[in-house]
């Protein structure tokens, strides 16, 4: 049992309007250290919310964490104290959000953002950087995520860049600080599908390159075929199924994975 | 052999760029000399991302835009030069593709789709008729008396679709109807359309990007790009035998969930980097034109 992430147990519940819901029901599930792992559920399975309570931006309340532990490195982020758990957040675990547009800010250039993003990333785990060196880091994390011109895009506007750019800076603001776990929720599903299989691909060639785990989060069962080794289906808060992706796709044990497979429109046509 | 339900007759639409004090700066043409038919009761599905045209089609045959040149024919007859009237909104109308911005949120399900009614003139019962459309689209008739923040996402889309019906189109516009849905309602929602073109005599123009879907649904497939429907043919033998290097792009990128599905993949690497987009290309294709034109 060495998995870099491990949820265990995991019950959050919401209280709104004196009613109470629980949203996620013993959640368990392992990130082993350089594993593709994904979390695959249709909207209000709990996959959000799960990945909010590992980063730690459940908003409390009106959510309530009931029980459980998230372990990180050994560590439980739980009841790790906030100065601690800060450490953690967006340097040795980061996110790769879903909504380019809305994940950027569009008055500052992406060098501001990044360096910004750079420079507390810093300051929380003490290192020093001169701003040199932090522009200097910047632009080789846009050269990873494959921009053909770092100083170019580094100096833009967030508009004055595709979608698909977009989301590559959004991978290089994860990379920035030379994270152990990515965590991607939904990536590319604001894209067109060409840009969207680039997005992939670039995650999964620089997850390999570097050794990251990864933790992917999304709705479409062909981008967990596509990106992960190991797969946890989520229904109405709880694992339902957990196995080798593979195996998922080919014998599914539960009657709701089986359904879902099914549902799926396939690119060969209706089984005949 | 009767008029196909719609006719597109090389239609161009360009719009005109706007340089820097509203000079002119050339144009853009957003559709290219498209033309296809729909048979009754066929399901044609246009493929494409964005900027590819496709919400450009969708508009103008609406009437929303009149197109630069071509004809656009229902039922055999333009219906240039009497754009937005009431005749051609009976004939045709259109499902979007997100039901939470479509539906007016102050209205109940019931009023909304009596909107459709009124602006019709319909004579009938106006209850009755609602709640006929209510169970055309698989919905309890109480449900007009809700709200759409009390629905689902499938459920809003069921009463867009409803409303849609409400004046016995001939021709629905789905423009991407079911992008917004989880995969298992989705299929359901696909059900409803499928068993409605049976039931009502309905004919699909079905504007998407998901190719997985289009194969399922659609029985023609239009790849459009740039403007341009770059191939067209049936979807089974379009997907089987991919012959623009476009269509064979945009299937090498969907994620598939099967063996079969992936050995049916072409295998073309994708591109790792910046890959031209659309705009670019646009702008590429607008600079070629302006050279050829001084020269």
């Amino acid at each position: 049992m060495t998995a870099l992430l491990s949820v265990q147990n995991l019950s959050v519940s919401f209280t709104t309007y004196g009613r109470r819901v629980e949203v996620l029901k013993s959640v368990s599930l392992d990130v082993p250290e350089g594993a593709q792992i994904a979390l695959v559920g249709e909207s209000g399975s709990g996959k959000s919310v799960t990945m909010k309570t590992i980063m730690g931006i459940l908003p409390q309340p009106p959510a309530k964490i009931d029980g459980g532990a998230i372990f990180f490195d050994g560590r439980d982020l739980l009841t790790l104290p906030e100065r601690e758990r800060l450490k953690l957040r967006g340097t040795a675990m980061s996110m790769v959000f879903q909504d380019p547009m809305s994940s950027l800010n569009p008055v500052f250039t992406i060098y501001d953002q990044l360096g910004t993003i750079l420079k507390y990333a810093d300051r929380r785990l003490g290192r020093n950087r001169s701003g040199k060196e932090r522009k200097a880091r910047v632009l080789d994390v846009l050269a990873q995520v494959r921009m053909r011109d770092p100083e170019r895009v580094a100096a833009s506007f967030p508009i004055m860049l595709s979608g698909g750019m977009r989301q590559r800076i959004l991978i290089a603001m994860a990379l920035l600080s030379e994270p152990r776990l990515l965590i991607a929720d939904e990536p590319g599903t604001a894209l067109d599908v060409t840009t969207q299989a680039q997005i992939l691909k670039l995650l999964k060639d620089l997850v390999t390159e570097k050794g990251l785990a990864l933790l992917m989060i999304t709705h479409n069962l062909g981008v967990v075929r596509e990106t992960s080794g190991y797969t946890y289906v989520m229904n109405k808060g709880e694992i339902v199924e957990h196995g080798p992706t593979a195996g998922i796709f080919e014998a599914p044990k539960q009657a709701y994975t089986r359904d879902l497979i099914a549902a799926v429109p396939r690119l060969t046509g209706r089984d005949q | 052999m009767t008029a196909p339900v719609l006719e597109l007759r090389d239609v161009v639409k360009t719009y005109a760029l706007k340089g820097a004090f509203g000079r002119s700066a050339g144009e853009v043409r957003a559709v290219d000399g498209v033309s296809f038919a729909i048979q009754k009761g066929d399901v044609y599905g246009l493929a494409g991302e964005s900027g590819s045209g496709k919400s450009t089609i969708a508009r103008m045959i609406m009437g929303l835009t009149p197109p630069t040149s071509g004809d656009i024919l229902i039922d055999g007859q333009s219906i240039l030069g009497r754009q937005a009237t009431l005749a051609h909104r009976q004939q045709v109308q259109m499902v979007f593709q997100n039901p939470g911005a479509s539906l007016n949120p102050r209205r109940t399900v019931g009023q909304s789709i009596r909107v459709a009614l009124d602006a019709h003139h319909y004579a009938g019962d106006r209850k009755a008729r609602v709640a006929k459309l209510l169970e055309m689209v698989q919905m309890p008739r109480h449900f007009a008396d809700r709200y759409p923040h009390e629905l689902s996402g499938g459920q809003k889309q069921r009463v867009a679709i409803a409303r849609a019906l409400a004046v016995e189109p001939r021709l629905l516009v789905l423009d991407e109807p079911t992008s917004a849905l989880d995969v298992s309602v989705q299929a359901r929602v696909i059900e409803l359309l499928e068993g409605l073109v049976d039931q009502l005599g309905l004919t699909y123009l079905f504007i998407s990007h998901d190719l997985s879907l289009m194969r399922n649904f659609a029985q023609d497939v239009g790849v459009l790009y740039l403007g341009k429907i770059v191939e067209t043919g049936p979807v089974a033998s379009v997907f089987a035998d991919p012959r623009h290097d476009y269509t064979r792009l945009l299937l090498a990128s969907v994620p598939v969930i099967s063996a079969e599905e992936e050995a049916l993949r072409p295998k073309i690497p994708l591109i790792n980097g910046e890959i031209p987009t659309a705009e670019d290309l646009l702008a590429l294709r607008t600079q070629a034109q302006t050279k050829e034109a001084q020269t």
